[in-house]
């Protein structure tokens, strides 16, 4: 029975539909998949196997009369920062031992009301800060994909690296994840699987622990285009209870994804081709046009002259916004206490022994560019620069620019502990260079895996639309993932 | 612009992280790394550009001046380390 697990989400559905199997015995594939595989692999937090089991019969019994939802009896992976009523949802935070919200998030609700399965909480980089899930209170999410001839542990990339894992392992047919400057992407592309972060506005926010709330969104990671069209139609849609949800109807995604390139103009931003860039992944990019060409798509050289100022500026905003949302965690409401001598004591002994480093850093980098005397030198001027950021893009859609084709990360899954990126913060912030522009400019975009590099890992092709036009891109993601002609399986050694 | 290690107890004190004398160094280095990488942003023109206030050009919803939730102390307390009678127990904080 454990093949089931090898089943797109797409296949389980329709295998449920014509009672193959139950949802009871898809669910308790996967159950046995993590129990065999969670040691290793490190992606779940906390499992909820009886839970996952209620929610599979009640399934089993709307098939059974014919009122099936959108996905029902999928099981799929939550990401930590997701709040699930009266389950773990700490953040992968010390911080916040212990909590057990007394609520449901709205995109978590919207699932389990299409009949999704929730197996359990994924592990990801602690308040989704980092690209490399190491910064976890839980400790290292390991990627299932390793090099050629090689035992050496990759990272699978952060802050959705637990969803990103479980997915490439099959440890659910599908994973929650978030995305403030490339959490979704960049490790979708690590791992071989598809991640979307749809338009700031599609998914509501509410109940997601937050990071950057001007930047966080949202998505769906997925084994193929079809099934994060499907995960993303369930989890979006307007939520009156988050004040920046858009009122826009939800279109059927997954209706758009066999819908093709033709006629479509592609943008190639030159700034993308940066300095140093790996001959392979440029390879990659220029491949990946040549593919959506032979579809019937027309590409165009554009220019997005801001690109490099993206980064700089991200690291103003989001750990700003990220002070201001952290501000929360002080021991009195929720979560870790460490007892001080006064008040004051309590809030620094418990913030210090509660965060880890990372966290901490960006904490006071966002505490000191809002202090007094740097915010309009540091904040305002970043919030300048967005501005400049989203005019550009505005500028190429405005010019005829269907949907923007770049790479998705500047390398392929990199060693876990490498230090010299342990040693330089800066030179792992590096890593969302391609992908942060996008929640810059909130728009939509998608990472699909495209190809390989010489050692066998993963690459991902990342297409960047226009505000609300997900459906374009998951129709040229789709074309890519059916020319590569590549099988995106990890060798199991785990 | 780059700090010093008083500017580095300053921050922690403001952003109310216990900073022990031996990390001074560590978080010195660290934040003027990422302020060093930020500098760039000074290459900018930004002149008569307006700052970012919504990514979404959008209105922010009203509505009616009513209460739509809450009457459940006990929920709002049943996560906090230390509660008494449906309040979070704090050390005193007024003399």
């Amino acid at each position: 029975m454990t093949e089931l697990t090898k089943l797109s989400l797409a296949d389980a559905r329709q295998g449920l539909k014509d009672k193959s199997f139950s949802a009871l015995e898809l669910t308790e594939a996967y159950i046995g998949a993590i129990d065999a595989a969670n040691d290793k692999l490190n992606a779940y937090v906390a499992t909820t196997p009886d839970q996952a089991r209620d929610m599979a019969k009640a399934s089993d019994a709307k098939l059974a009369k014919g009122e099936a939802g959108l996905l029902e009896g999928i099981p799929l992976g939550v990401k930590d920062l997701f709040a699930t009523k009266g389950v773990h949802t700490q953040a992968a935070s010390h911080i916040l031992d212990g909590f057990k919200p007394e609520y449901e998030s709205t995109v978590t609700a919207n699932l389990w009301r299409d009949g999704a399965v929730m197996l359990g909480k994924l592990n990801m980089d602690e308040f989704a800060m980092g690209s490399s899930n190491e910064t976890s209170y839980y400790g290292s999410v390991i990627n299932p994909f390793r090099a050629e001839g090689s035992n050496a542990n990759l990272v699978p990339g952060g802050s959705s690296g637990g969803s990103a894992s479980a997915v490439a392992a099959w440890l659910c047919a599908g994973a929650t994840a978030t995305d403030t400057g490339g959490s979704i992407r960049q490790p979708a592309a690590f791992t071989g699987t598809v991640g979307i972060k749809p338009t700031y506005g599609r998914c509501s926010r509410w109940g997601t622990v937050a990071f950057a709330s001007s930047l966080d969104q949202a998505g769906p990671i997925a084994r193929t285009v079809e099934d994060a069209a499907l995960m993303l139609q369930s989890m979006s849609g307007f939520d009156a209870k988050d004040s920046t949800s858009v009122d826009l109807a939800v279109p059927d995604f997954a209706a758009a994804v066999e819908r093709g390139v033709k006629g479509l103009t592609i943008g190639v931003p030159r700034e993308y081709r940066m300095d140093g860039m790996p001959a392979e992944i440029e390879a990659l990019w220029n491949q990946g046009l040549e593919w959506l060409k032979a579809e019937g798509a027309t590409v165009k050289d554009i220019s997005l002259p801001h690109t490099k100022y993206a980064l700089p500026a991200y690291y103003i905003v989001a750990p700003a916004e990220a002070s201001s949302n952290l501000a929360r965690y002080d021991g009195v409401k929720y979560g870790l206490r460490v007892s001080g001598k006064d008040i004051t004591d309590l809030y620094e002994l418990t913030r210090a022994a509660g965060f880890g480093r990372e966290v901490k850093r960006r904490i006071m980098i966002g505490t000191y560019v809002l202090s007094a005397g740097y915010f309009d030198a540091y904040y305002v001027k970043a919030q300048k620069v967005r501005t400049l950021i989203k005019k550009d893009f505005e500028d190429a859609f405005n010019a005829g620019v269907d949907a923007v084709l770049t790479p998705a990360t500047p390398s392929a899954a990199f060693a876990i502990g490498d230090e010299a990126l342990a040693a330089d913060p800066v030179a792992m912030y590096l890593n969302d260079v391609f992908t942060v522009t996008v929640n810059m400019a909130g728009l939509p975009g998608i990472a699909v895996p495209a190809g390989k590099d010489g050692k066998g890992l993963p690459l991902g092709l990342q297409l960047i639309g226009k505000p609300f036009d997900e459906e374009t891109l998951f129709a040229a993601a789709r074309v890519i993932e059916k020319s590569t002609g590549t099988d995106f399986s990890p060798t199991r050694w785990w | 612009m780059s700090v010093d290690a008083t500017t580095v107890k300053r921050i922690g004190r403001l952003a109310r992280i216990r900073i022990e004398e031996e990390e001074v160094a560590g978080y010195q280095t660290e934040l003027n790394a990422i302020l060093g990488f930020v500098e760039q942003l000074g290459e900018v023109n930004v002149d008569g550009v307006e700052p970012m206030t919504s990514v979404t050009p959008m209105q922010l919803r009203r509505r009616d001046d009513v209460v739509t939730d809450g009457g459940y102390p006990e929920k709002i307390v049943k996560n906090a380390p230390l509660t008494e009678d449906n309040f979070f127990m704090v050390p005193k904080v007024v003399e």
